[in-house]
């Protein structure tokens, strides 16, 4: 009697515990994605910056790359941005932006004022090429290889962690592949 | 009085006074709690009506009208999917802005709009208002699933 | 080199922190002297280590060095220096540094006045809380590094949010600080006690003083806070039981809880495993404050650090911290014993309810605040708790527990009887009922409500009163100022903490039966009539500050026709980060303030045109914050008193000549 007496703040400490941690690691970005593994599907789509120029995804074949699928409306691309811009000052792989489900000159405004990260950017703005891709929320992140395939899918912001830990490991062991 | 007996005095006097709270904190729970809902679920009539709740979106751009000489407002918080009118008699916080994050609660009128009693004000201007972010999420994953059945359909 | 510098004296202070919580543990187990003494001289190197690091981070600051990543992220070379200054602090990694800064201090605090502890227990104590740096540190350098450098650096910094540029924020987190980390010196004489498995009188006397220190800090801390909302957020409440303020305030009303048990324990010996436990919660519920703000778990308007893997990282710590000291409870409290019994009418049993309902007023308090996160995590839900929910709860709870206030420091200890109370207390009862039933109308309006909440304040008063009263009455001195001196500091201390609760419960109950808020517009030139006073408004000017420019109006106000002051509310945008801020003009009396503050303009003239504004009659408002003041102050004076200063060669020879 004493001693569950004395138990007692230990055990609802040890509940609370558990439940502060299932609040801190619950990650909505664990969807997994069918399309890791597979080739990456084919898009040809105008340019934001000269819509008349247009680009495919044959045309990256030969190089790692990423594809980061974002939107002036989307708030959480404003979080991932100041990443992105740093990661493009490294120069270590080409970023490709998919402008998603947006209009042309909120786009273009919004790289003006947060900076412009893409090697190319390129417009989707009926969103087709995004479903291909299976875009599930913006913004998302893909990683493509030499050979065209999809090797990983980042949903939602890109966290430090996420970029140190996994993408650019990643990235530098399929270019010395 | 005994000791066994002061003791269980004691004891019955401590879950006479945990009873009480616990009473108290049941019944606040039960008349305070606010839930939350998204524009797609006020949309689709799942919110209450006339029981106050909190709405997060985006102001709608453009959405944003005040009555001139006057301190009421009426706006339109958006999920992006669904819009929900917002009539609010007040000053607005000072990050309050068009395309960005906002939390109101109050409840819904038989017009299907909301009457806020408070517009929540954040302290930082990159900072999405959890609720709000949450909303936009569950309006995006809604459209993209809905898009992929579409698209596998014909 | 700077901030190179001052991260290598965080990794030596990382070391010494392993030694000081290392080593003298074992010397205390084995009773070894020479292990034990490094304690001392290892506390005062890491304090010193923490304070060049600090000092490298803030000349960073001051010099506006922007090739350090938090330099350029909250500092502007637009800001003024005592701001620039001030922001070494107002990030997550600066303030967690000053967290640590606050912990070696207290650590060198407790090696310097604690010269007559015995050497076992100064060796834990000082030990358990090297360890606890040990945690910091651990966490500071490995996951929130203040002297990271950017490379290459900003030719501007952005700008501390302007919401922080203001001379209550300067002093709030540090005052804060104080009190939170202060609890750990109660928490690791606790844990030093239960590893010694000496716990009596005397322990409960060497930790009164610390504990009642970190109360009072916490105090100043929390009012300062709540001052700060008020006259900065604009909106002119002064408590929003947002999370962030709940964090602050459980720990608080543990502390509080803390103070009263560990009297208790000094006086009479008893609610020893009882008060361990209030000291390990006290302690364990600061460092949940920090997890619930740092980690960004409960995403309110305070948090600015949102980042999982620092989440992970505290909240391992603390099932590490509060996990180990509830096992030790569970496995050595039980050893500690008894003490003295006492009738169900006594002091004790006054306190004893004191302490079980502040614990159940906190308990729900973390209801409120963790409630949210458990429904989310349970996938059930976006809800949130709003003050509705604790004003309903809060308020019944503390009703009694101030009502008990005025009666327990007259019972006597082991047995009071109700007779004699009631014969020592019948006058300061009939005088607060009727003052209290009157004065509501003398006001200008009667609500039960109101009634209530005088009664509560000026009950504590007239029983306070009459406790002086009759003590001076009877003290055996010849003279006043005999008598006077005959009492103790602690109990001057008591009677000043108790009275400021009193005027607090004033200031609450009076600005929230008599406030007058209203929002309206108005044109230039334009009066409008708000309780006794009538505002003018005269239009704004544009005005220019170092790094922001915007408007200030002018609104003259004048009572029975005669101009008293005229008020000068700005909005301004902040031009680092274009961020809009509304400052309030604040015009503070004794009995009240009035408060405008501007919205934006709503006409199609522009500035120039009607403008909305907010305009609140807030009676009594400051003695909210006044009372807190008294508390902290009778905090201090209490601390003063000559017991806790005795040598312990003549606290035996005093309890010995008490045994004879």
């Amino acid at each position: 009697m004493k001693a569950l007496r004395l138990l007692l703040p230990l055990a609802v400490f040890a509940i609370l515990v558990v439940f502060l941690w299932v609040g801190l690691s619950r990650d909505p970005r664990e969807v997994p994605s069918p399309l890791i593994g597979k080739p990456a599907p084919e898009f040809r789509l105008p340019q934001l910056h000269a819509m008349d120029k247009q680009l495919s995804t044959s045309e990256m074949k030969g190089q790692v790359w990423l594809l980061n699928v974002w939107a002036s409306w989307c708030v959480s691309c404003r979080i991932e941005h100041p990443l992105l811009v740093e990661l493009a000052r490294t120069k270590v792989v080409p970023v490709i932006g998919l402008n998603y489900k947006d209009k042309n000159d909120l786009g273009i405004a919004w790289l003006q004022r947060y900076g412009d990260p893409y090697s190319i950017s390129i417009v989707d703005a009926d969103g087709r090429v995004g479903i291909d891709w299976g875009v599930y929320g913006v913004p998302e992140t893909f990683v493509v290889d030499k050979s065209g395939m999809i090797r990983y899918k980042h949903i939602g912001p890109l966290t430090t962690e996420a970029l140190e830990r996994k993408i650019l490991p990643l990235v530098r062991e399929l270019q010395n592949a | 009085m005994k000791a066994r007996h002061r003791r269980f005095a004691w004891i019955g006097a401590g879950v006479a006074v945990l009873g009480v709270a616990v009473a108290l904190v049941l019944n606040a729970f039960q008349s305070n709690l606010v839930f939350f809902f998204t524009p797609t679920q006020v949309a689709q009539k799942e919110a209450p009506q006339g029981r106050p709740f909190r709405i997060g979106g985006l102001v709608e751009e453009g959405s944003l009208k005040r009555t001139p000489n006057s301190v009421d407002v009426t706006f339109v918080v958006t999920d992006t999917a669904q819009r929900v009118p917002v009539v609010y008699s007040g000053l607005l916080p000072d990050l309050f802005k068009e395309g960005k994050g906002v939390v109101a609660q109050g409840s819904l009128g038989s017009d299907g709009k909301f009457r806020a009693t408070e517009v929540l004000a954040k302290h930082d201007e990159n900072y999405m208002p959890p609720e709000a972010a949450h909303a936009i999420d569950q309006a995006q994953k809604g459209q993209g699933v809905s898009l992929s059945t579409l698209k596998e359909s014909p | 080199m700077i901030p190179e510098l001052g991260h290598f004296a965080l990794i030596l202070a990382l070391l010494v922190a392993i030694a000081q919580g290392v080593l003298p543990m074992i010397g205390a187990q084995r009773r070894d002297a020479a292990l034990m003494a490094i304690a001392r001289p290892a506390a005062h190197a890491q304090f010193l280590l923490v304070a060049f690091a600090f000092g490298c981070l803030a000349w960073s600051f001051a010099t506006a060095d922007f090739s350090v990543e938090l330099v350029a992220q909250h500092a502007n070379s637009q800001l003024p220096l005592h701001y620039r200054l001030a922001a070494t602090w107002g990030s997550h990694e600066g303030s967690l540094l000053l967290w640590v800064l606050m912990l070696t201090g207290w650590a060198t605090a407790v090696s310097l006045r604690s010269r007559n502890l015995p050497a076992a227990l100064l060796a834990r104590v000082l030990a358990v809380m090297g360890l606890v740096s040990v945690g910091f540190l651990l966490f500071l350098l490995f996951t929130s590094n203040p002297f990271l450098r950017l490379i290459p650096a900003a030719p501007e910094g952005r700008d501390l949010n302007p919401l922080l540029q203001d001379p209550g924020m300067v002093i709030h987190p540090p005052m804060l600080y104080m009190g939170y980390v202060g609890f750990s010196v109660a928490f690791a004489f606790s844990i030093a006690a239960l590893l010694g498995g000496k716990l009596d009188a005397t322990w409960a006397r060497w930790s009164r003083p610390w504990t009642t220190a970190a109360w009072s800090f916490l105090s100043i801390g929390i009012a300062l806070g709540s001052w700060w909302a008020y006259y900065e957020l604009g909106w002119g409440g002064w408590w929003f039981w947002d999370p962030v303020e709940n964090a602050s305030f459980m720990p608080w009303l543990i502390g509080t809880a803390l103070l009263h048990s560990l009297a208790v324990t000094e006086k009479r010996g008893t609610f020893k495993s009882w008060t361990v436990l209030l000291a390990i919660i006290a302690f364990s519920l600061s460092l949940l404050g920090t997890f619930l703000v740092r980690s960004g778990v409960l995403t309110s308007v305070h948090a600015f650090a949102t980042d999982p893997t620092r989440g992970v990282f505290i909240l391992v710590f603390l099932a590490i911290v509060i996990g180990g000291s509830l096992t030790l409870y569970a496995v050595r409290a039980g050893a500690v014993g008894g003490g003295a019994g006492f009738a169900p009418v006594s002091r004790e049993s006054l306190l004893l309810a004191n302490n079980v309902l502040l614990v159940v007023a906190c308990a729900s308090v973390l209801l409120g605040t963790l409630y949210p996160l458990f429904l989310d995590a349970l996938n059930l839900g976006k809800i949130s708790v709003g003050p509705p929910y604790f004003d309903a709860v809060f308020v019944p709870l503390m009703a009694p527990l101030v009502f008990l206030m005025g009666v327990g420091p007259v019972a006597s200890w082991r047995r009071a009887e109700l007779p004699d109370l009631w014969t020592r207390l019948r006058w300061a009862l009939a005088v607060a009922v009727v003052t209290s039933l009157l004065l509501p109308f003398a006001l200008g309006r009667w609500s039960p409500l109101i009634a209530f909440g005088l009664f509560l304040a000026l009950w504590v008063i007239a029983a306070t009163a009459a406790l002086v009263i009759q003590r001076l009455r009877q003290s055996p001195q010849p003279g006043l100022f005999a008598k006077l001196a005959a009492n103790s500091a602690a109990w001057y201390g008591m009677i000043l903490a108790h009275l400021g609760i009193a005027v607090f419960i004033i200031g609450v109950t009076l600005v929230k039966g008599y406030e007058i808020e209203q929002n309206l517009t108005m044109t230039p030139g334009q009066t409008v009539r708000v309780g006794d006073y009538d505002f003018t408004f005269r239009g704004v000017t544009p005005v220019n500050g170092p790094n922001y420019s915007g408007f200030a109006g002018a609104i003259e106000m004048r009572r029975d026709g005669k101009l008293r002051e005229v008020l000068r509310p700005e909005k301004r945008i902040y031009n680092a980060s274009g961020m809009p801020m509304t400052e309030a003009a604040i015009d503070t009396g004794f009995f009240g303030d009035r408060y405008v503050s501007l919205g934006e303009p709503v006409s199609e003239k522009g500035h120039e045109g009607a403008w909305v504004m907010r305009v609140y009659i807030k009676p009594f408002v400051d003695w909210i914050w006044g009372g807190c003041l008294l508390m902290a102050l009778g905090g201090f004076i209490a601390m003063t008193d000559r017991r806790y200063r005795l040598k312990v060669k003549d606290r035996i020879a005093a309890m010995a000549g008490a045994a004879a």
